[in-house]
């Protein structure tokens, strides 16, 4: 007897927790949707204010990238909606799984300002929600008390690390996401862009020149002042150098940058301040690239599923529940003022970075650029045969897609 | 038995095997000689995104009226396997520095296959060695304790290997526990996975503490099966440990050392796990990475079926160029025992 009223209580507790839940949304959903991510922050924020209204699914994936497209493709969708980045974006569009929003934000999307409509030839296929770039964090206790004014360029920023490594205060000066991949093709993407203006002569590439020479070698440099170990660090890794207090500089995510101040996680509460990335030349632009992210929503479901995903999507963009959680990201919303956080994305963009130059070809440039920069920081490699490497390899990839 | 009996007993594996093991190596063997494309168009597109519009000139794949990808397998004979094989920077490499390895390397597939071939070599002794020294020493327990002790054995054996490959990352990366305890103990800073070849040795270790128990399986059940009357008459003879071992207990067990030996090389020359589970992709790649790789999307939705699948038929000959000398040997044996 007792266990069954202890079951009961269980139960209608849920039901209690259930009903104070749906009270939290005004939506009431009742149509299934299901949704696709990244896991960052910026993403637990929206979805979770989207899960309130009930009949939600996210899953949220760091490699969410892999199954984006596959997933979209099938019919119907194995996803109602999705969240993409600047870059995959452009995979969802070529492979034409997306559908245009145009009647869904004349309907539901009053809340939106128009910088955050995506259009592709007129037509709006993404609502961004945010910004996001690789900009310079930095440990201010560390630098007033060394005396060094904060870096702007990236010579001044070896010549800070070598003070602070000097004074010994941090196990390593520098901090960066260099891990093999992926990340490690996006620091070549940013600091080239601060060096040159393009990747691409037509569809061929043009990296193999002073440009990419130089931004070999400032890599390599900036190598020395990290933890050796960096072919395998990643944002979460330089997240949490930086949160235990082992490094004092790097060029970080803007989405990491409400976690410093985390009080459960980090120890530097307060004492990580943000700047725009830092130039690679005196007089160029911030050597980092400006990327947007933002919901999809799939063609491949029922007009009615689309319709619910869209509802709640508003549910999750909401520039009050945006503003309520303003450090998690650069949100695009003007309702509110940007949190203390945000502030090194927004200088990074004002000072002229390139947004990323997202296309098939550049995609398949990253990806080279990710697998074979790792011998050069090593020393397997000279810079020479590395730039050279890297165009091989881009042209035998490139004429298998057919883009050559 | 009868010829039509033989056939309905075999037929339904027969059905199997070719349906999940011959028609799909069939597929890779005929993919790994073509490009698998999108049909491409070029066009201009405007872009209006949070910072701005504008107008480029693209590459998009054609979308057929479902509004699905039109893709076009193309003939290219052997391109893929040139493509990764690169014969012509090969030989001049070769021709023109001398051998000059570090040259060599900088091409992913010999730098796949040499890592490849010295784990598959390095970790078969030890496995095989440190299993049968495990299992005498096992068999010569008092018996209430033989259990127990075999169940700890096998526990390695037992972990997923991504798990158990992750686990042991962490106790070395960065701070990792048993980073700090060398630190403490050697008082110098250390950094197992700023190189290659401290990587490489976690890896090898890693493969032999998780294969040995299976090895040490086998054997300790062959040893259950050695004539007990001819260690006593060998004893009698005079012959002591090391020479009963050699001249009694190991060919006994030859048959099972050689069967560890097959499935070890298969395995092991499979490397993929530890390159994961290590993130050692940027220092070491294994032939099964480069497969996995090439299936990899990328952030395009693309990816290299051609070059996977040629590197897969290239995983096979190796495989099967490596078991020729084994099998070579148990087909012999075979043939001696009939006649």
């Amino acid at each position: 007897m007792k266990k069954i009223i202890v079951i009961f209580a269980i139960f209608t507790s849920f039901f209690f927790l259930a009903g104070t839940n749906a009270k939290a949304c005004e939506l009431n959903n009742s149509v299934p949707v299901t949704s696709l991510s990244a896991g960052f922050d910026a993403w637990k924020v929206v979805t979770s204010a989207m899960e309130e209204c009930g009949n939600f699914t996210p899953t949220l994936d760091q490699e969410y990238r892999d199954k984006l497209v596959a997933s979209l493709e099938s019919n119907p969708s194995q996803f109602t909606m999705a969240g993409v980045s600047a870059s995959t974006n452009v995979s969802v569009l070529d492979a034409g799984v997306t559908r245009p929003l145009d009647d869904l934000v004349a309907k539901y999307g009053d809340s939106l300002q128009d910088n955050q409509k995506i259009v592709i030839d007129g037509k709006i296929m993404a609502i961004a929600m945010m910004t996001n770039a690789q900009h310079l964090f930095y440990r201010e206790d560390i630098l007033s008390d060394l005396g060094i004014d904060i870096p702007t360029t990236y010579d001044e920023l070896l010549k800070a690390a070598k003070v602070i490594k000097d004074a010994g205060v941090v196990d390593y000066p520098l901090g960066g996401t260099f891990k093999s991949g992926w990340n490690l093709g996006e620091e070549f993407v940013n600091m080239y862009l601060g060096f040159a203006d393009s990747f691409f002569d037509g569809n061929m590439p043009a990296v193999n020149n002073n440009d990419g020479y130089e931004t070999l070698k400032m890599m390599k440099k900036l190598t020395e002042y990290m933890d050796p170990e960096y072919l395998t660090s990643d944002s979460t890794y330089v997240q949490q150098q930086f949160q235990q207090g082992k490094i004092a500089l790097a060029n970080l995510w803007a989405s990491r940058a409400g976690a410093m101040d985390n009080a459960e996680e980090s120890t530097v509460v307060g004492l990580v301040k943000f700047a725009s990335a830092p130039k690679a030349k005196k007089n160029g632009k911030p050597a980092s690239t400006l990327w947007w992210d933002g919901v999809v929503i799939a063609k491949n479901v029922t007009d009615e599923e689309a319709e619910a995903a869209f509802k709640l999507a508003m549910v999750g963009l909401d520039p009050a529940n945006l503003g309520a959680n303003p450090e998690a990201a650069p949100w695009l919303s003007n309702a509110f003022d940007p949190a203390p956080s945000n502030i090194g994305a927004i200088l990074t963009a004002k000072s002229g970075a390139a947004p990323y130059p997202a296309s098939a070809k550049m995609s398949t440039l990253h990806g080279v650029l990710g697998a074979a920069i790792g011998d050069y920081l090593t020393g397997a490699a000279t810079a020479k045969a590395t730039l050279e490497k890297i165009e091989a390899d881009y042209i035998t990839a490139a004429t298998e897609k057919g883009l050559l | 038995m009868k010829k039509s009996t033989f056939l309905v007993f075999t037929m339904p594996s027969f059905i199997m095997m070719t349906l999940f093991i011959a028609l799909p190596l069939l597929i890779v063997l005929i993919q790994s000689f073509q490009f698998n494309q999108d049909v491409l168009e070029t066009i201009e597109r405007e872009n209006c995104d949070p910072f701005g519009c504008k107008t480029e000139t693209i590459t998009v794949p054609v979308l057929d009226e479902n509004g699905n990808k039109i893709k076009n397998n193309i003939w290219v004979g052997f391109q893929n396997y040139k493509n990764i094989l690169k014969f012509e920077q090969l030989s001049s490499v070769i021709s023109n520095d001398g051998f000059e390895w570090s040259k060599i390397r900088s091409i992913d597939f010999y730098k796949a296959l040499r890592f490849t071939l010295t784990f598959t070599f390095i970790t078969l002794p030890f496995v095989i060695i440190l299993g049968l020294i495990l299992a005498l020493c096992v068999n010569v327990l008092i018996n209430r304790l033989k259990g127990p002790i075999i169940f700890i054995t096998l526990l390695p054996f037992i972990i997923t290997p991504v798990i158990g490959a992750l686990s042991i990352k962490w106790l070395f990366i960065g701070d990792g526990i048993l980073t700090l305890f060398l630190e403490n103990i050697l008082d110098k800073d250390i950094a197992l996975f700023s190189q290659g070849w401290t990587i490489e040795i976690l890896m090898l270790f890693y493969r032999v503490w998780h294969t040995i128990p299976f090895a040490f399986v086998i054997f300790y059940a062959g040893l259950q099966t050695v004539d007990k009357e001819k260690i006593e008459a060998a004893f009698v003879d005079g012959a002591n440990r090391l020479q009963r071992l050699r001249f009694i207990i190991i060919p006994h067990i030859m048959p099972l050392i050689v069967f560890v030996a097959l499935i070890h090389l298969m395995d092991s020359y499979r490397v993929f796990d530890e390159i994961v589970g290590f993130s050692a992709s940027g220092f070491r790649i294994s032939l099964q990475w480069m497969t996995y790789d090439f299936l990899r999307i990328d952030d395009s939705g693309t990816r290299s079926i051609g070059r996977a699948s040629a590197t897969s038929v290239l995983t096979m000959i190796g495989i099967i160029i490596i078991l020729i000398p084994v099998l070579r040997r148990t087909f012999k044996e075979q043939k001696e025992k009939r006649l």
